[in-house]
């Protein structure tokens, strides 16, 4: 089984994020980037399957430089292969992204394209989508349970309320959602060799973005916190404020 | 992932592979022994389920040649392992110097082939887990005083002594002995049953409580001829060892260092008393700011350490000033955490108080303090000041 894997790198979420002072980006220079978590769980979905399907896991990567540390995580847990999408200008839009990896997944005749379900910078959610519809193949999203056969997959969703099963014929595209499994640490000896893996590089001009970042701005800060009273005597005060000003009860 | 302090930007100096390496240990510490560190140290007992994961990990003699079965590691990789494992604990930290550093390292350098086949996969891989036995009740900073000794038989040799404080004793499938064979101090591997071994384990102790400490007991121990380490040469083998193992301390207490500071700096800038974060008074200030100094100094000294080894230009004093250093500073690093933390900081419900504990140990075992004063003094005066 022939499976890629799309993976972002963003920032680590334990990084104070600073606006850039155009407030179109962020200062990228003192972040500590990481393999994109919900990527991960595909990462390790995708290992899986090639280990029980005697399968090749190759990762895709779009974006500068940097994210080659991204990739090396990626093949530090198992996967065999990996190419660096490297294109002109910086897609923003999640449109011109899926584009650009569309243009080189057609390249490879996969069978599984796995993604996970959102990048957690951005959280656009719509790279799975998208190229669905490029590719013309089934998608299955936001996925917590998948099963593998020769030629099709059945896959566990979650939708509000509960669960959906459903089932497609391969080649499809599943993002894969938390819950779906454990990924791997990245062992010593998977480490050293992904060292000698040869990353490949493709350049690929990607279609202008559709839409333009305005303005990038903090969360408004959080108003202070009130103090009703003490002891039991503020209890009735407090319900009466939480039901009728914050109304979170009622 | 938690971002540790690096206040001279020191992981821009670190290969794409030293990052990776630093990353899977630390993520593995904060998901799998950090959350069950604290009830281990209650009762007094070393996660021993949590070996077979370091092995399979790589963690485990990963300086060795992937033909052993090693990572092949350069000394900074392992480097920043030790410091993320004593994160955690000293007591992991510890495991992991001990299997690799005096069991995994003196079968490697000393070893038979058919030793190094036999024990040193199994190790590696945390298949199995071995100890080091050196103290004695009587000689502990003098162990060339050493009681326990090795007697020729036709089948093999006898062994007779008592080896005391033994890290790993009663977990460990084989002992890496020192005794005196003919006055000459030799290694020998003792398997566990072995007749006329016995292991007692040590109770009571205040520090390493999540650490295996044994005392081993050899009375007409017979041992097989094969299992002489057959390079083994004096006193000067056992030391060798004891140079990798201190290695992995002067790194690794820089992780107890790390984790204290980064506790103080938290708890001292939410508790507020006068009405302001106890940050905001400069006293709290002169101690965060000691801290962080004297834990990037380590650091610097850690890095061109490594650099030393790697290039194979490290002496054993090298080892020896920043074992001593390190273990010095981050122990007065983990008092003053435990004083910023006021009554909270003799509470296990923060970390400090046991990595305070801890480095009780560390700054005895290993050579104490004052050895590691006197060895340094020694090299720069040319006068030996022990006797
Ligand atoms: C938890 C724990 C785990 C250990 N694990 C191991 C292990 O796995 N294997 C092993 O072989 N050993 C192990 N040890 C033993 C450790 O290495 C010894 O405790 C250490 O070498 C000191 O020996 P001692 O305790 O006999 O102290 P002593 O040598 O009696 O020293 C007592 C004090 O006197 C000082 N002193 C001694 N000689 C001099 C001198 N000439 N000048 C000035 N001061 C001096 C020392 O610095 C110390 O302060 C462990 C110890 C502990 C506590």
């Amino acid at each position: 089984m022939n499976i890629a894997v799309c993976i972002k790198q963003v920032p680590d979420t334990e990084t104070k994020v600073r606006v850039s002072g155009d407030k179109k980006w962020i200062e990228e220079g003192e972040i500590n980037f990481i393999l994109n978590p919900y990527d991960e769980l595909a990462v390790e979905e995708g290992l899986k399957i090639a280990e029980a399907h005697s399968g090749e896991v190759t990762v895709l990567s779009l974006g500068p430089d940097r994210i080659t540390s991204a990739i090396r995580s990626a093949l530090a847990m198992g996967a065999n292969k990996a190419i660096h999408i490297k294109t002109d200008k910086n897609p923003l839009d999640p449109m011109a992204t899926a584009e650009a990896l569309a243009q080189v997944l057609r390249e490879g005749n996969y069978d599984l394209i796995l993604l996970g379900k959102q990048a957690i910078d951005d959280d656009h959610q719509q790279i799975g989508p998208i190229l669905s519809e490029k590719l013309g193949i089934p998608a299955a999203n936001v996925v917590t349970k998948l099963e593998v056969s020769a030629d099709k997959i059945t896959a566990e969703r979650q939708i509000e309320g509960g669960f959906e099963k459903i089932e497609c014929a391969l080649p499809a595209i599943v993002t894969t959602q938390r819950g779906l499994n454990e990924p791997r640490y990245a062992s010593l000896k998977g480490i050293m060799a992904a060292k000698k893996i040869q990353i490949e590089e493709k350049i690929v001009t990607v279609p202008d973005d559709k839409i333009e970042i305005l303005e990038i701005n903090y969360p408004p800060e959080k108003p202070p916190g009130k103090i009703v009273g003490e002891g039991a005597d503020a209890v009735p005060e407090l319900i009466r404020l939480l039901k009728e000003e914050a109304k979170v009860i009622s | 992932m938690y971002e540790s302090v690096d206040y001279y930007q020191l992981t821009n100096l670190l290969s794409e592979e030293e990052k990776l390496i630093q990353n899977t240990a630390r993520q593995f510490v904060e998901d799998k022994f950090i959350p069950i560190i604290t009830e281990y140290h209650r009762v007094g007992e070393f996660p021993v389920e949590i070996v077979k994961q370091l092995g399979e990990l790589g963690f485990l003699g990963s300086t060795l040649p992937e033909e052993y079965g090693g990572a092949g590691l350069n000394n900074i990789a392992y480097g920043l392992i030790m410091q993320e494992l004593e994160r955690g604990d000293s007591g992991l930290r510890s495991f992991a110097s001990v299997q690799g550093g005096l069991v995994i390292y003196p079968i490697y350098r000393f070893g038979s082939e058919e030793q190094k086949t036999k024990w040193l996969r199994s190790l590696i891989s945390g298949y199995k887990i071995g100890c080091f036995g050196l103290t004695e009740p009587d000689f502990g900073s003098n162990p060339a005083g050493m009681k326990t000794t090795a007697r020729k038989t036709s089948g093999g040799y006898r062994i007779n002594g008592t080896k005391m404080w033994i890290t790993n004793g009663s977990l460990a499938d084989v002992a890496v002995v020192w005794a005196k064979l003919d006055d000459t101090i030799r290694g020998f591997l003792v398997e566990k049953g072995t007749p006329g071994f016995q292991v007692q384990t040590i109770k009571g102790k205040f520090s390493l409580r999540a650490s295996d400490t044994a005392e081993l007991v050899f009375d007409e121990c017979e041992i097989p001829e094969e299992n002489i380490l057959p390079d083994t040469d004096g006193l000067k083998s056992p030391l060798k060892c004891l140079t990798q193992a201190r290695y992995s301390i002067a790194w690794g207490t820089v992780g107890a260092a790390m984790a204290c500071y980064d506790t103080a700096l938290k708890y001292a800038q939410s508790r507020i008393q006068f009405d302001r974060p106890i940050a905001a008074y400069q006293l709290t200030q002169e101690k965060l700011v000691y801290m962080v100094t004297e834990i990037t100094k380590a650091q610097l000294l850690n890095y061109h350490l490594a650099k030393l080894k790697d290039e194979q230009k490290m002496r054993s004093t090298h080892v020896s000033m920043a074992k001593r250093n390190n273990v010095e500073e981050s122990l007065k690093i983990a008092r003053m955490a435990r004083s910023i933390l006021g009554a909270n900081g003799i509470s296990d419900e923060y970390p400090v108080i046991r990595h305070m504990l801890n480095l009780e140990t560390v700054s005895t075992y290993e050579g104490t303090h004052e050895i590691h004063t006197l060895i340094l003094g020694e090299d720069i005066t040319g006068i030996a000041a022990y006797y």
